[in-house]
């Protein structure tokens, strides 16, 4: 049973950030010495998901040809499908490359050339002088760079001696009339509820990809950080872009990093044909994840497919030489070992499109301060990472461009907060701060009558559910019916039960908080889909298959309101490139 | 096919000691022993508390001793591990709830060996140079996702807590061998103590037991030579 409850411990601090992965990590260290930071995180640091990255992080550094940063900046606006952010790309682009040079600094092992330099490879999506070719951009640490980024950084807040709250799950954000003034967490060990007063917040708590039943991303990953601000008001941008990952391990969603292609992987359908050259000719098996998603969805229309449910392809790693596949790609290969069973020498893996990156989020500006609406910030907010929309990735993010995008405008935001606070005041608490959070967490603690839900049992049905209707392909048919389904969650929501009525470590609890925000968040994503009639990057309707510039140039902006989903249109900033038809 | 599991659990609100409780569920050969321990928890008993995130052994979550050997539940296939598996907590770390032991230890042993880059010169302009062969002396000892898998089944850690253990030196490794730090004999002076290196009995659990497939015993070595041949 429940214990007597406590009362909330109370901690000050000048910012709290949110979220200890690649995003979070980076902002703190910008901050260490200059102000007091805490770090808030639901998992131990090092096992965010910024761990998982694999392929690499781009930044025309041309250690191995020739590169510009002008290059890069065109492949992301060309490969966001045009929605890009044109001052976002430049900013990405130009500052990529001294935040890397950064990273090597603070000790991360990049893999080197020959020469002792960074060592750079190929891309999907990443090309030299405008989209002619191929081009060696992506810097790398074997096929575990995202694992070396978070093991630096965290390394780097534990040299800088940052005050961690590992294991705490946020659970509010604190707003007192139009200022942020920090956020109430749950210590899970305890069951405890903390309140964290600041001048300033930071919020970098990942993606939302358990929305969907087949995704590369871990089972933390539910939006917690995107959905609670939205419940205060703060408005979410481009949620229906979500990025499909063309490798997929079949069924399991789990990653094989595009860094396979890269080193020669292809893509193969039922009948033996690399189908990848007859739909791109120029880039082939290298083309942008949503195209390949797309062919792939296509194949297996047509009959193609392969797997139990006819509904996968194969990667074929075969021809790529034992000694490199060890050297430049374990990780991937030992993923196809456990989990298909096969040798990647000799065999194919089956492998499937998998939810994998959230282009939407938070809207922020370029400093990371989270926007209100189209032209006003909310002093002392910030967001960046996965969670945040700037935005860089438009209607789909190349590959390499998260961790770019992680610690350019993850330090961009530390840095500008450290302005921020220099003149700041500590904003007074609302009145009863944590009573929102508390009475959701003694609602589900204390045993209700009347018939209940499980948790397992709804999220189950909407993950499936958001796969089948708002995935590679959507049209207006599927929405509706998935909008329907939705409304139906949602009524079962508010009857969950959990069996679990401790408070030490309770996931139950956590579990059933969680899937409240996966709700909020997916209905956020189909109805934005539904509304853009057209298809741009990711977001790819049948019943709408071309872009449409002429009415949706422009970012969805939605609001929560007590009527419901409240919509309007932010427009796109173009600076060098105007729009044109995307091929590769 | 139906799997059997016999869990041991522990909640510290109303459980004088642990106890074990049994499960049967249905899964596929190719299913994750993760995925049993959700299935339970989804659909069974959503008492049963254990750490995970990942799911497919990059996070360091879920070590956890299955039939007996420490394994990450989620690169563990059914398939390999049998139709009756019994799970327990990881050895050497006390229990907070169930499957989920108190690591904050592990971490500080982890933090004493001064797991970053030391080196004050100014930097240059461009990245540090490092040869693709300095690299590779260290490359094994970078792939630690600290999930203790090592150190608790390391029986001098087993006898005596204050050991650094496998995992710390491992990572002290990773940076006593990178061409670009100058912090090894800080670290080095560290592991020379009475809690260091020197209590490493060469048993091999160890490095039976990483996930990530390090040369734990081998990166042991490295480190005990550089102490004797270094004089430090
Ligand atoms: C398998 C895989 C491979 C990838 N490969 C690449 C690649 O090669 N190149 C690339 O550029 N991108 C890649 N990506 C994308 C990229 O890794 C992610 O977008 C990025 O790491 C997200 O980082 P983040 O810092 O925003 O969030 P995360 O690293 O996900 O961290 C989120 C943090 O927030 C915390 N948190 C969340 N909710 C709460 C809460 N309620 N309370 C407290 N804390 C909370 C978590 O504990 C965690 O510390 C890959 C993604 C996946 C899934
Ligand atoms: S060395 Fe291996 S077993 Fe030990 S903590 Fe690191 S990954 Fe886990
Ligand atoms: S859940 Fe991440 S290692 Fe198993």
């Amino acid at each position: 049973m429940a214990s007597a409850v406590r009362p909330s411990t109370y901690h000050k601090h000048d910012v709290v950030i949110i979220g200890a992965g690649g995003a979070g990590l980076m902002a703190a260290v910008q901050l260490a010495g200059i102000a007091d930071v805490a770090v808030i995180s639901k998992l131990y640091p090092s096992r965010s998901h910024t761990g998982a990255a694999q392929g690499g992080i781009c930044a025309a550094l041309g250690n191995s040809e020739e590169d510009h940063w002008e290059w890069h900046m065109f492949d992301t606006v060309k490969g966001g499908d045009y929605l890009t952010d044109q001052d976002a790309a430049e900013v990405l682009a130009r500052e990529a490359i001294d935040a890397i040079i950064e990273l090597e600094h603070m000790g991360l092992p990049f893999s080197r050339t020959p020469d002792g330099k960074i060592a750079q490879r190929r891309f999907g999506g990443h090309t030299r002088n405008f989209g002619e070719g191929p081009v060696m951009r992506s810097c790398y640490a074997a096929d575990r760079t995202g694992h070396m980024i978070l093991q630096t950084l965290y390394q780097q807040g534990i040299k800088h001696n940052l005050n961690f709250f590992d294991e705490f799950q946020m659970l509010d954000l604190l707003i007192n009339d139009g200022q942020v003034c920090g956020v109430v967490a749950l210590q899970i060990r305890t069951g405890e509820l903390h309140i964290f007063h600041s001048k300033a917040v930071i919020f970098a708590t990942g993606g939302f990809g358990r929305c969907f039943s087949v995704t590369s991303n871990a089972l933390a990953l539910t939006g917690d950080g995107v959905a609670i601000p939205w419940r205060r008001g703060v408005p979410l941008e481009d949620m229906e872009m979500f990025q499909f990952h063309p490798t997929g391990i079949y069924k399991l969603g789990v990653l094989l990093s595009e860094a396979a292609r890269g080193e020669g992987g292809i893509v193969i359908n039922s009948e033996g044909e690399a189908f990848a050259k007859r739909y791109a000719p120029t880039l082939a098996d290298l083309a942008p994840r949503d195209m390949m998603s797309r062919f792939i969805y296509q194949e297996v229309k047509e009959g193609r497919g392969v797997g139990s449910g006819k509904d996968g392809v194969y990667l074929d790693l075969r021809h790529i030489p034992y000694e490199v596949q060890e050297a430049k790609l374990p990780d991937i290969t030992e993923f196809i070992r456990v989990y298909l069973g096969v040798d990647p020498t000799k065999e194919m893996a089956l492998i499937q499109p998998t939810a994998h990156y959230a282009m939407g989020g938070i809207p922020t500006d370029l400093d990371g301060r989270v926007l209100l609406n189209n032209t006003e910030v909310m002093p002392g907010f910030y967001a960046a990472g996965e969670c945040a929309c700037v935005s860089v990735h438009g209607a789909n993010r190349l590959g390499t461009n998260s961790l770019v995008d992680l610690v350019v405008f993850g330090r961009r935001a530390g840095r500008h907060a450290a302005e921020f606070l220099r003149t700041a005041e500590l904003a007074p608490l609302p009145p009863n701060a944590d009573a929102f959070a508390r009475d959701q967490v003694e609602r589900l603690l204390s045993k209700g009558s009347g018939p209940t839900e499980k948790v397992g049992a709804i999220r189950e049905t909407l993950q499936f559910e958001m796969f089948d209707k708002t995935g590679v392909v959507r049209n207006e048919r599927g929405m509706r019916e998935m909008l329907a389904i939705l409304d139906d969650l949602k009524l079962r929501y508010q009857r969950v039960a959990i069996d679990d009525h401790t408070r030490t470590f309770n996931t139950d609890l956590l579990e059933a908080l969680e899937l409240g925000y996966l709700l909020d968040i997916s209905e956020c994503i189909v109805a934005g889909a539904l509304g853009r009639t057209e298809s741009r990057g990711a977001h790819y309707r049948d019943d709408y298959p071309d872009r449409d510039d002429q009415n949706w140039l422009n970012h969805t902006m939605v609001w929560k309101t007590s009527g419901g989903l409240r919509f309007d249109k932010k427009p796109v900033t173009i600076t060098k490139f105007q729009p044109k038809e995307r091929k590769y | 096919m139906r799997i059997h599991f016999r869990i041991k659990r522990f909640d510290p609100t109303t459980d004088q000691k642990p106890h074990f409780k049994e499960y049967d569920v249905d899964l596929e050969p190719t299913d994750r022993v993760l995925d049993g321990l959700n299935k339970i928890k989804w659909e069974q008993d959503g008492t049963l508390t254990y750490r995970r995130s990942c799911a497919h052994g990059v996070c360091g979550s879920d070590a956890m001793r299955v039939n007996g050997r420490n394994r990450l539940a989620c690169t563990l296939l059914i398939r390999d591990a049998g139709t009756k598996l019994t799970i327990e907590p990881l050895l050497g770390l006390s229990v907070i709830k169930d499957l989920v032991v108190d690591m904050d230890h592990f971490f500080q042993k982890y933090k004493d060996i001064k797991p970053y880059l030391i080196n004050d010169d100014a930097p240059p302009r461009t990245e540090r140079i490092q040869s693709p062969e300095q690299r590779a002396i260290f490359d094994d000892t970078t792939k630690c996702i600290l999930c203790a898998a090592c150190t608790t089944s390391c029986p001098p850690f087993w006898a005596n807590k204050e050991f650094v253990g496998p995992a710390s030196i491992v990572n002290a490794h990773r940076f006593i061998f990178d061409s670009r730090d100058h912090g090894a004999a800080q670290r080095l002076e560290i592991l020379n103590q009475r809690e260091g290196v020197w209590r490493c009995r060469t048993v091999f659990n160890c490095t039976d037991a990483c996930p990530r497939h390090i040369k734990i015993t081998q990166a042991i070595e490295d480190v005990k030579r550089a102490l004797l041949f270094n004089r430090y």
